[in-house]
């Protein structure tokens, strides 16, 4: 496997990108994607992964949406990093998400860099990947994209859709785009607007990115430079947001890594400076710098009150779908009032809605890992909806 | 609502009815009509949105504790974590044929508000709540000289969430208010059974333990 135990270089990254280790759907000059930014973009492609069986009549489909650095790889090892999949504790046989139940599709996101169109793809007119020629994508391209995937593989209707975070904007996105194939909605951790305060963290991201000389203005791959450290920094300074003050000092505290002392230099002195550095130097070995320019932007431009009349509620109008909201109290980025927002969109539209916060110190990432209420409600949820759905019973 | 959730386990071995459900949300579900939608406010562990479904309700719920809350969606009721007192001015006019507020009312701080939400957003609003004008309470605060309480009612004063205790006579004190319909009344005895008899109401006022009260709106 390409990059597993080697070093994943810019030449792997264009080959994940262009030939992923994925199922690829590619759509030609007659199927063009249709971008909020103006553009009819083709040729493109989308690559996903699925996990269990569809059923005879086609409704027990559920598609997963992943968050910003997350891609198709649900439950599989990750070809680049070799490292299991991110939704490991909520999707498999068994689990809330029931692989033994359900046909469980996860694309990787237009924009992103594991197969899909994205900047890291090659531009049929250069030969060369897109860089920022790319056009700029929003939330609702990227479900646009989904929804022609679906259709290509004759998926007419959703039993569920579910995601957290990035794909949980892509949930509310699905459920207002095609509520007619929607049954039952998951948004987890997300918010129907990306805020000001987290904007703003991106666009810091995205400085550290171009601040590094080696980004070239995005053309690091014909130059054949690689903006590691402007991408480490962004992914270091994202990384916090994602935890909780107690979070870190729980798993950190101020304890000093592998010495007694201080050194009285940068070193990483602290534990959880060696952590975060950890976590920079991993993620920049699977993720492409620009990738993360494109979807960090299409997050800041999600608002999805902008078209419906400024009025969140009217995108739920008379929908027929279920929605199940969950949010995380020590979750500072998504925090629960962005949830109650929701909630309340949803219940001044007349909606079937659930709504539930967690209790938990783990922050915005808590969606992703072991939270067994978290577990318990998707569960009850999914099976409520199964119910109404006719869908056999476990 | 919270006071729901502990209420309930405290209530779990009164009367129950055919079914195991307790008495007192057989009076409640057999005022709502099959097909109907409905908004149980304070809906604690969902007992009674379940008891509804079985009957072809569209039930959702609001609860304030998250304890209340997680189980009920974890038995895929369609319930939203929320406070009575501030959450029911976000629900449109119209949105529900029944709202109910079942062993709520008496744990709101605006009862009078609430009162006038429920028939608001509902064509209808049921109230059930614990008869504070029972015979039991007035002789613990006539000979005890405290606070009454009751198998129903175990809080000590400092403790309790039920923060605005009313009596029948109260009750419809507060319907006459706010100009409140009274469709139906029912008394239940100390072992959660229906009064039986149409009797006045001075006597439910004393022998009623519970009431449920179906009310529609001003006219």
């Amino acid at each position: 496997m390409a990059g597993v135990g080697t070093i994943f270089d810019l030449a792997d990254r264009r080959r994940e990108a262009d030939e992923p280790h994925s199922p690829v759907v590619r759509f030609g000059v007659g199927k063009p994607l249709r971008l909020d930014a103006g553009v009819d973009f083709a040729p493109w492609q989308i690559a996903y992964q699925t996990y269990g069986t569809l059923n005879a009549d086609r409704s027990n489909a559920v598609l997963v949406c992943h968050a910003l650095t997350g891609d198709q790889h649900v439950v599989n090892e990750h070809p680049v990093t070799g490292k299991p999949g991110w939704w490991e504790t909520m999707v498999g046989p068994g689990l809330p998400i029931d692989t033994e139940r359900f046909f469980v599709i996860c694309p990787n996101v237009v924009g992103g860099c594991m197969g899909t169109s994205g900047p890291a793809a090659t531009n049929p007119a250069t030969g060369m990947p897109w860089g920022l020629e790319f056009p700029v994508i929003t939330v609702r391209d990227m479900v646009r994209a989904q929804a022609m995937l679906l259709d290509h593989l004759g998926i007419e209707s959703l039993f569920a859709v579910a995601g957290g975070s990035m794909g949980g904007m892509q949930v509310l996105q699905w459920a207002a785009s095609y509520p007619d194939r929607v049954f039952a909605a998951l948004p987890i951790a997300a918010a129907t607007r990306h805020s000001a305060q987290n904007i703003a963290f991106h666009e810091v991201g995205r400085q550290a990115v171009m601040a590094d000389p080696e980004w070239r203005g995005g053309r690091y791959f014909a130059e054949n430079t690689n903006p590691r450290r402007g991408l480490a920094v962004a992914r270091m300074g994202a990384h916090i947001t994602y935890l909780s003050d107690a979070a870190l000092h729980r798993k950190f505290g101020r304890r000093f890594q592998d010495r007694d002392n201080p050194t009285f230099s940068f070193d990483a002195d602290f534990q959880v400076e060696s952590y975060l550095r950890h976590q920079g130097i991993t993620f920049v070995e699977r993720f492409d710098a620009n990738s993360y320019l494109y979807l960090t932007r299409a997050m800041d431009y999600f608002d999805l009150a902008a078209d419906y009349d400024g009025v969140v509620a009217n995108a739920f109008r008379g929908t027929p779908t279920r929605f199940c909201v969950i949010s995380f109290t020590s979750d500072w980025l998504f925090p629960t009032s962005e949830s109650r927002a929701i909630v309340h969109a949803l219940n001044a539209a007349g909606a079937r809605v659930s709504f539930a916060e967690i209790t938990t110190d783990k922050g915005h990432d808590a969606f992703l890992l072991d939270e067994p209420e978290l577990f318990a409600i998707v569960r009850g949820f999914l099976e409520g909806a199964a119910k109404a759905r006719g869908l056999p019973a476990r | 609502m919270l006071s729901r959730l502990k209420y309930d386990l405290t209530m779990a071995e009164a009367a129950r009815g055919p079914g195991g459900s307790r008495v007192d949300l057989i009076v409640v579900a057999d005022m709502v009509e099959p097909g109907a939608r409905v908004l149980d406010v304070g809906c604690g562990d969902g007992e009674l949105l379940r008891l509804l479904e079985t009957r072809g309700v569209d039930g959702r719920g609001i609860e304030l504790s998250r304890e209340g809350v997680n189980e009920c969606v974890a038995k895929g009721l369609a319930v939203v974590q929320g406070d009575a007192d501030t959450d029911l001015e976000d629900y449109p006019d119209d949105a529900f044929d029944f709202v109910i507020l079942s062993q709520t009312l008496q744990a709101t701080r605006k009862p009078r508000e609430v009162l006038e939400h429920m028939l608001r957003i509902g064509r209808h609003g049921i109230v059930s709540f614990p008869n504070f004008g029972h015979w039991k309470i007035r002789l613990q605060i006539f000979f005890g000289g405290h606070m009454p309480r009751t198998d129903n009612l175990p809080y000590a004063w400092w403790e309790t969430p039920n923060i605005h205790f009313c009596s029948i006579k109260d009750f419809r004190e507060l319907c006459r208010a706010t100009g409140a319909k009274i469709e139906e009344a029912v008394a239940l005895n100390a072992w959660g059974r229906r009064m039986r008899l149409k009797m006045p109401w001075w006597f439910w006022n004393l022998f009623g333990e519970q009431a449920v009260f179906l009310l529609s709106r001003p006219g």
